[in-house]
């Protein structure tokens, strides 16, 4: 594993952003765990818990007007772009306040006012699209970075290839993170590569660096993203990160996880980013009684927004044929 | 006016929007100092430079997803895949990404893109590199469904989908990059959903598309001396679809025939069909007929394509036969 970059020092202030970030992740997911058990949620659902360090970490490197590409596992670095936690969880259960006013579903968070570009459900779609958004951005000279997260199994896809290919020819700013959570659904991702890491070890064929950062580390990922960020944004091409990190619960709703060792499963909930991260800031010495009024306040949003969700009417059955094309309509004869 | 070949035409439409607006810019395989492997986009490279035409690697999925992410991103791109068989490649970013995104995002989401690519047969290329893919395309919702038979409407219509808002797959026929017309100078610019009338006629309407449109003329030109006076109605977009103009053409003639370069099995004339049988029935004086292609993949042979595409001979001996 590559050594965090240490050759910054993290600020009190971004420390306390990175557990802020990471305990509002984890509130909405849990609450988004709980409308699911509520019936709420119908269809299904796939939660980043455990995986939270990674969106935190990235998403404070973040300008407004970049731009996040994410997964169905993509809540979290959604909210972390700015969006509001009831939006998020609407459109979790398809409801009329979901930010795709229940036409997308939770596979599909999107808010591209906020640089929220979308999640996407066809693994590896959104690698190229990630691509030409950064592209754009160079020739209309905005600056933008786009950063693109997806899972380990997604590096055995084509379009992972061709993305990481063409961003590297044109030295496009975009920042891949390749959050390696050991499973690509059921099957664990080394009984179906050739190489020990997914993505890292893919990187050289790309003439890309190798990358690897402990994704339950946020400060750890902040470093890095630090560095691959900015890299990006002076136009020195594309980074391939490799985040490792594990994911709590099973691949989505209806999976219990049982392919997993329970002895695998247990050291990794001891290493659970948001107990690493509390243990060192108090070791750091800010006080508990300030952390848990932290956590307070991100369950407090959750569960207001879950009572939004609660109250919220089923989308408007005029909202199935609109917004197909441009005009507002779905007319295809003139 | 100035005589143009479908195959400049081309290039001078793209040519037209790039430099009318500097967010229109192209990318594909070989598009740009090459100037196409059909020679169709010779020009643009040098006129507009390697910013705004761009040659990419054989990567069909990252040009299909990389104009998509360029257009949420502020430009109207237009991709190029060589051949439309090659959309198969590139598919879930038609049909899943491109097609489905703004819906699934209640509008967050625009997409003005063009997807530009070779179509149809007639040149030997064998069952790969030939193929009439119009159809597929039509049953995506979300898709704008373009495919131009004139020079002059080459220029018009690739206007047309560069200005809409909207998705729109572009789809130049490859047997008709020879043909020559003149063309008026200056800006052209149609409308989609516009489909014109080619030939009027009094007896039978004929709907055809692209390359089939010719064979239709042809077929009308015989059947005229036969005393069969056949109305020839070119659609040029099947998305959105001019459903008025051939409605309207039958309501006169009572008979309908489409010519179709697309195997037969879900062609774009079995919805033509389908509407005329649901909304003019009472007008018709005889059965819809569809002619094309067999449900076949297309062979190479030259009398085995020219057998399989509808020909000028099988459109005239279909409507006699009917007479
Ligand atoms: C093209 C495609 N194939 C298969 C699936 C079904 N599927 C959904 S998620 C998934 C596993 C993806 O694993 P990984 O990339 O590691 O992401 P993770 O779920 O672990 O975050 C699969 C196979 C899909 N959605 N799209
Ligand atoms: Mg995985």
């Amino acid at each position: 594993m590559s050594p965090p970059n240490d050759t910054f020092e993290i600020t009190e202030a971004t420390r306390l952003l990175l557990y802020q970030s990471m305990l509002r992740c984890r509130a909405l997911e849990k609450k988004a765990y709980d409308l699911f058990m509520e019936g709420l949620v119908q269809g299904t659902t796939h939660l980043g818990l455990g995986q939270e360090a990674v969106a935190a970490g990235f998403a404070a490197t973040l300008r407004p007007d970049d731009m996040s590409f994410a997964t169905y596992r993509g809540h979290n670095h959604m909210l972390l772009r700015g969006m509001a936690m009831a939006p998020i969880l609407g459109e979790c259960a398809a409801r009329a306040n979901g930010c795709c006013e229940g036409k997308g579903g939770s596979m599909h968070i999107t808010e591209v006012a906020k640089g929220a570009m979308g999640s996407y459900a066809i693994v590896g779609a959104h690698l190229p699209i990630a691509v030409g958004a950064a592209w754009a951005g160079v020739v209309r000279g905005t600056g933008q970075v786009s950063l693109c997260f997806f899972g380990d199994g997604t590096t055995n896809i084509g379009t992972f290839h061709e993305a990481v290919n063409l961003a590297a020819i044109w030295k496009l700013p975009v920042v891949f993170v390749c959050e390696n959570n050991l499973y690509m659904e059921y099957t664990p991702i080394s009984a179906v590569i050739p190489v020990e890491y997914p993505a890292a070890d893919r990187a050289s064929a790309y003439g890309l660096e190798r990358i690897i950062v402990d994704g339950n580390d946020a400060d750890a990922v902040y470093q890095t993203a630090v560095t691959t960020v900015e890299r990006a944004r002076r136009g020195e091409g594309p980074s391939l990160v490799e985040a490792l990190t594990y994911r709590h619960k099973g691949h989505s709703r209806a999976d219990p996880g049982k392919y997993r060792p329970d002895e695998e499963v247990a050291a990794w909930l001891e290493r659970d980013p948001l107990l690493v991260y509390r243990g060192r800031l108090e070791s750091l010495g800010f006080p508990p009684t300030v952390l848990d009024e932290m956590e307070q306040l991100a369950r407090a949003e959750a569960e207001a927004a879950a009572d939004e969700v609660r109250a919220a009417p089923l989308p408007d059955p005029a909202a199935l044929m609109t917004d197909v094309w441009a005009n507002g309509g779905s007319e295809w004869r003139n | 006016m100035a005589e143009l070949t479908y195959r400049n035409a081309i290039a001078r439409g793209i040519g037209q929007e790039m430099e009318r607006d500097e967010r229109v810019v192209f990318i594909g395989e070989d598009i740009g100092a090459a100037g196409g492997v059909f020679k169709t986009t010779v020009g643009l490279f040098e006129r507009f430079g390697p910013d705004r035409v761009r040659d990419t690697p054989i990567s069909e999925q990252a040009i299909i997803g990389g104009i998509m992410g360029a257009a949420m991103n502020g430009l109207r791109p237009i991709g190029e895949l060589m051949f439309s068989d090659f959309v198969g490649v590139a598919w879930d970013g038609i049909a899943n990404q491109i097609a489905k995104t703004r819906y699934m995002t209640a509008g967050q989401v625009a997409l003005p893109l063009v997807i530009r690519t070779a179509n149809g047969g007639g040149t030997h290329f064998g069952g790969q590199h030939s193929q009439s893919v119009e159809n597929w395309h039509m049953m995506i919702p979300g898709l704008k469904v373009v495919a131009p038979a004139t020079p002059r409407d080459v220029v018009g219509l690739m206007a047309a989908a560069v200005r809409d808002d909207d998705p729109v797959i572009f789809l130049d026929h490859k047997k008709l990059y020879a043909l020559k017309e003149d063309v008026p100078d200056g800006e052209i610019v149609d409308v989609l959903g516009k489909a014109v009338i080619r030939h009027p006629g009094s007896d039978v309407t004929i709907v055809a598309l692209a390359a089939m449109v010719h064979v239709a003329l042809e077929a009308a030109g015989r059947l005229a001396e036969h005393g069969v006076s056949a109305e020839v109605i070119d659609l040029r977009t099947l998305v959105p679809l001019d459903t008025a103009t051939f409605l309207e053409s039958v309501s006169r003639t009572g008979r309908l025939f489409t010519v179709e370069e697309n195997p037969r099995l879900c062609g774009w004339g079995a919805e033509i069909a389908s509407i005329a049988a649901e909304e003019c029935l009472w007008d018709l004086d005889g059965p819809i007929v569809r002619i094309t292609t067999p449900h076949i993949p297309l062979p190479a042979a030259a009398n085995l394509e020219d057998l399989a595409i509808p020909s000028a001979e099988r459109v005239v001996q279909t409507v006699l036969s009917q007479a």
